[in-house]
């Protein structure tokens, strides 16, 4: 059997299989660095009991439910407070109450949802604590 | 194993009344965590305003409403009117009561701006018309706008008759200045339609609208659903103009026309 230009495809074969694996074999064998979120806020240090709304393990397995929640209860029904599982008061509020302790979205939100690729839409219109460029 | 009519209608009903009843046990042990509304929230049923346009002279009693409200809420300002944001601004005698022109009339109405704003009708037709909901009409008559769920179709746009509604056409963030900028209130992104909200954010703390409260007096708010409310003694005693009410959808913003220092 002849291929006609054999020679060309099977180059070409070669360059493309290169090219298409490249990024898996450039990154072959290292990991990604594992996020570290950090709580390290000004506000969270002068906290007597270093805690959030819920548990942290509710918290980072189920914040978004929780955010998404709280923005339809706010924005639809007005219901504006939320008593967690031990009783204690907040306002339902991502600008005002989480960024509050949580004033260092580049290491505590972006961390995570970089490396999970994850790109919230929050951030499109809720204004972002200031932070230094770092 | 054979098991008779009577016998199957007897275990169904028996296994519905205790899933009904421990369904509602299990509703009870999952409401640990609950939400609530805000005690201090100021409570109505129909708000509404009256706009005593007699009371408001300069342009700067309305740059401070305008200012006050544009603030607050990061509205941006575009400089191009093809794609200004606007949620309270000022309109000509013609243009806020159009049909009501007459050939003559007394010069202090015929020059004279007036505020305008989103009605927050009855009957909104913005509300009817919008696809997914997003905006939509609360228990307490204001007309809402949830910025999480436009989807910037611009139906709404249409709709209203008062042009109070205005598109992102861009990404507003630029065109608000940083010092300006209000930290505690979201701005919008680009492609969704925003408008006035009766400042929704401030009821729910107990506070009334910006505007209401930098005009010093020359807008009344309170609820029409209340014959004891401030705003309805206004209405009792006052002669009002609404925008445009022969359409139907029951604008909730009256306009206190002429005079009526004895009043």
């Amino acid at each position: 059997m002849k291929i006609y230009d054999g020679g060309k495809i099977l180059l070409g074969l070669i360059v493309f299989v290169g090219l298409a694996a490249f990024p898996f074999l450039y990154n072959a064998g290292k990991a990604a660095a594992k996020p570290d979120p950090k709580t390290d806020t000004p506000v969270i240090q002068e906290m007597a009991e270093k805690k959030c709304v819920e548990p942290k393990e509710f918290m980072r397995a189920g914040h978004m439910q929780m955010l998404n929640n709280w923005r339809d209860s706010v924005v639809r029904d007005g219901m504006r407070v939320y008593v967690s599982n031990t009783g204690s008061r907040h306002d339902m509020s991502l600008q005002n109450t989480c960024m509050n302790c949580h004033s260092n979205k580049k290491k505590f939100c972006d961390e995570c949802h970089n490396y999970m690729a994850v790109k919230p839409y929050c951030w499109d219109c809720h204004i972002a604590p200031k932070e230094k460029e770092s | 194993m054979s098991i008779n009519r009577r016998e199957f209608i007897r275990i169904a009903g028996i296994s519905t009344i205790l899933g009904l009843g421990g369904s509602v046990i299990a509703d009870k042990l999952g409401a640990a965590s609950e939400v609530l509304p805000n005690e201090k929230a100021l409570k109505g049923k129909h708000w509404g305003m009256a706009i005593d346009v007699g009371k408001l002279k300069t342009d700067a009693d309305y740059r401070k409403c305008i200012d006050a409200c544009h603030d607050i809420h990061n509205v941006p300002d575009i400089g191009n009117p093809k794609e200004e944001v606007k949620w309270i601004w000022t309109e000509s005698y013609e243009h806020t009561f159009p049909g009501l022109e007459s050939k003559f009339m007394s010069e202090s109405v015929e020059h004279k701006p007036f505020m305008v704003l989103c009605n927050h009708c009855e009957n909104p037709a913005c509300a009817r018309v919008c696809p997914t909901k997003a905006t939509y009409k609360r228990n307490d008559g204001l007309v809402m706008q949830d910025m999480h769920r436009c989807i910037g179709c611009r139906f709404c746009m249409a709709a209203c008759p008062f042009g109070a509604r205005s598109f992102n056409w861009r990404d507003p963030r630029p065109f608000i200045k940083k010092e300006k900028e209000n930290k505690e209130y979201p701005t919008r992104m680009k492609g969704v339609v925003e408008k006035c909200t009766f400042c929704f954010e401030r009821l729910a703390k107990g506070l009334k609208p910006a505007c209401v409260e930098a005009s010093g007096g020359a807008i009344v708010f309170g609820d029409l659903e209340d014959p004891d409310s401030e705003i309805r003694e206004v209405l009792r005693t006052r002669y009002t103009l609404r925008r445009k009410a022969e359409l139907g959808t029951g604008p909730s913003i009256y306009y206190v026309i002429g005079g009526g220092e004895h009043a």
